[in-house]
């Protein structure tokens, strides 16, 4: 048995290629069976039909679908619009609320407050995502909390709950940690001496944070809204707990169509919009550096 | 598990023998289709798709000491969860859930889906006191053969609350009304389309709509057009019950169409609410329904059998906030809640029943017409989307 184990070892040595194989073959399989092969018999399965009188799938190759989603007449381009429109204010948010945060614990705080505001950014994640979904409910509702403080000052009642303002506030609450964590890694990265030589130059505050801190923070940013879009561009429960009567989602409709229609290759050819968004997406965030940053 | 497959097998096998030499008469029974003629020994286990609480152990606990059949629970949210479930895994209930209590808008889709199969009604002994209307219901019943057997029934009601909407409401114009704009809420859910085609029924006799669910491409987009203009005076769709009631205990909705159950949970909580039921109206009916690869059918007919027994027919009733499909529970409802039966419609005549336009899936065959051109689900799950987009 010893003698076994030693001569392995020893061959993993010799052979180092062996080493990297035996370690990487079941990742990468998973990566290539589970990940990617799903994704090619969802996009595979776009192009078929459905029976709409049995549910049984018909396995004959047509555009119908992809025409049926680009058609103007119908309501799929609005609906990913909507999608990419809320995805886009969320993310442009995280980073507008993330970037002071962040900085502030990266280069001013101590080393106890840096704790303690790691702390309170993580902590809605150990929460279920359901629950801070409901909370919003109930702060934004029509005798929430936000209306008994504004009533409290003698303001008039606001009427956000399900509105898209609504899912905006609820989304850009629900992905904030994603977007502080990176963009806190970039702005620590930056070396105190850059800072340094900034002011040595002659460079005020405003001048250094424009010129050297920003565009060395940008791809933590972008890593960041690589997490906040997606996300948000993935989600149907937000949209149906503080949505309004028009705020359907990509994945509403998905999951509308996979149920009682059973038309899964249209909810395919509709899931595959997000994916060609995201595709697009990452494309960008490559050549900004996006993917140093994480 | 094979030794017990083999004595089915044979008993089929005898059964068929049997039913071949009597030559029954192919009524709800054809001759030769293999349907069970007694029911055997349970098989000791049970495995539902349910409605929450419709195998409540308020009633299921007894059955399952009489009978062994140890109940296995899976809660479903709404008819689509329930669909998706029976039909995964190959379909037919995936050889893992023996029953599922199917709403009207489902059951249909089950049925041509080859999900569930025909059932032997003469082994349910209550079924023959059944009220007419749930004996033979075209959303359990095709061409006589009957795919499950009728539990329960509801009528969609107008909910409102009795301090903001005043005077009280009369019809099912006050949803589509822009009175109580920003203040109503509807289901999300592509049915809602029937409740809108009613209303055109009585409202726009012109578009010739003679059943609210076998619907022409005219008369669909007539009813779409209906509830586009509804949209913009809704606060909310709904999407669970506990949604619409979480809606009406916050004061964001003072009126909106649902179910009984909705009205019992907002005055069990003293949300001030009543409900009115504007006749004619859309309704469901549930049928439980034998998934065609049950595991456990001796045990599935047993649990058919029982839970329309008149007794726990008005358990079942009280319990969730329904109607029997069995009038004999009427004396038991009255025993566990005064007026009960009377309170849930139990005691009306046959022409009150005329009147609840029971939700069946859209197909598109159409009845009235005797023609293939209705908009069938799909379709209206697209009209769906358009108006909710």
């Amino acid at each position: 048995m010893r003698r076994a184990r030693l001569r392995l070892s020893g061959l993993l040595w010799r052979r180092p290629w062996l080493k990297a194989l035996g370690l990487l073959t079941p990742p990468l399989a998973a990566f290539l069976l589970v990940y990617l092969g799903s994704l090619a018999v969802l996009f595979i399965s776009s192009f078929w039909t459905v029976n709409s009188f049995t549910t049984a799938i018909e396995h004959h190759w047509t555009l119908a679908n992809y025409r049926l989603i680009f058609s103007t007449a119908q309501p799929y381009l609005h609906i990913a619009a909507l999608t990419l429109e809320i995805a886009a204010a969320v993310t442009l948010t995280d980073a507008i609320l993330a970037f002071p945060l962040a900085f502030f614990m990266a280069r001013v705080a101590g080393r106890r407050t840096r704790a303690a505001l790691f702390v309170m950014t993580l902590l809605p994640l150990w929460s279920s995502y359901l629950v801070r979904v409901y909370a919003w409910q109930t702060i934004l509702a029509h005798d929430g909390a936000i209306n008994w403080a504004l009533n409290g000052i003698g303001l008039p009642d606001q009427n956000v709950a399900y509105t898209n303002v609504a899912m905006w506030i609820v989304f850009s609450y629900l992905w904030l940690p994603f977007m502080v964590l990176p963009v806190y890694a970039a702005l620590e990265r930056i070396p105190d001496s850059y800072l340094e030589a900034s002011a040595d130059l002659g460079a005020r505050s405003y001048r250094t944070v424009r010129s050297v801190i920003l565009p060395l923070a940008l791809p933590g940013v972008v890593a960041g809204s690589i997490f906040t879009f997606s996300l948000t561009l993935g989600d149907y429960i937000t949209p149906r707990l503080v949505g309004g009567p028009s705020s359907q989602f990509i994945g509403n409709v998905v999951y509308s169509y996979i149920g009682l229609d059973a038309n899964i290759p249209f909810a395919a050819a509709f899931a595959s919009v997000p994916l060609l968004i995201m595709g697009v997406y990452l494309l960008i965030a490559r050549r900004l550096g996006a993917f140093e940053a994480l | 598990m094979r030794r017990i497959r083999k004595r089915h097998l044979l008993g089929v096998a005898v059964f068929a023998a049997v039913v071949a030499a009597f030559a029954v008469p192919a009524a709800a029974v054809q001759a030769g289709s293999g349907l069970p003629t007694k029911i055997g020994k349970g098989e000791g286990k049970l495995v539902v798709i349910e409605w929450p609480a419709y195998t409540d152990p308020s009633f299921a606990n007894k059955f399952e000491k009489e009978t062994g059949c140890h109940i296995v629970r899976h809660d479903a949210g709404s008819s689509s969860e329930m669909f998706a479930l029976m039909n995964a895994n190959g379909g037919g209930g995936g050889g893992q859930y023996d029953l599922v209590s199917a709403s009207g808008d489902a059951s249909l889709r089950l049925i041509y889906a080859h999900d569930v199969k025909p059932i032997n009604i003469n082994l349910i002994p209550s079924w023959k006191h059944f009220l007419p209307a749930f004996k033979s219901p075209p959303h359990n019943t095709v061409n006589g053969v009957h795919y499950g057997v009728s539990v329960q029934w509801g009528p969609n009601t107008l909910i409102y609350n009795t301090k903001k909407v005043k005077p009280a409401p009369t019809g099912w114009s006050a949803i589509y009304s822009p009175k109580y704009k920003g203040k109503l809420t509807v289901p999300n859910n592509p049915i809602q389309i029937a409740d809108a085609a009613l209303y055109l029924e009585q409202t726009k006799p012109s578009l010739g709509i003679k059943d609210p669910y076998e619907l022409t491409r005219a008369q669909l987009t007539a009813a779409a057009e209906l509830l586009s203009r509804q949209k913009p005076l809704l606060k909310r769709y709904w999407n669970y019950a506990t949604d619409e009631d979480a809606s009406f205990k916050n004061g964001d909705v003072w009126m909106g169409a649902g179910w009984p159950y909705q009205t019992l949970q907002l005055q069990a909580a003293k949300v001030p609410v009543k409900e009115i039921v504007p006749l004619p109206t859309t309704g469901w009916a549930d049928t439980w329904m034998l998934a065609a690869k049950a595991p456990h059918p001796n045990c599935a007919y047993k649990w058919m059998a029982y839970v329309t027994t008149p007794k726990v027919e008005a358990k079942q009733a009280i319990v969730f906030g329904e109607t029997p499909v069995n009038p004999l529970a009427c004396p038991y409802m009255n025993k566990l809640q005064k007026g009960s039966c009377a309170g849930y419609h139990l005691n009306e005549p046959a022409s009150y029943y005329n009147k609840i336009k029971f939700w069946k899936t859209p197909i598109a065959q159409c009845g009235w017409q005797k023609a293939n051109d209705c908009m069938d689900y799909n379709a209206w799950q697209q009209a769906w989307t358009q108006i909710t987009g």
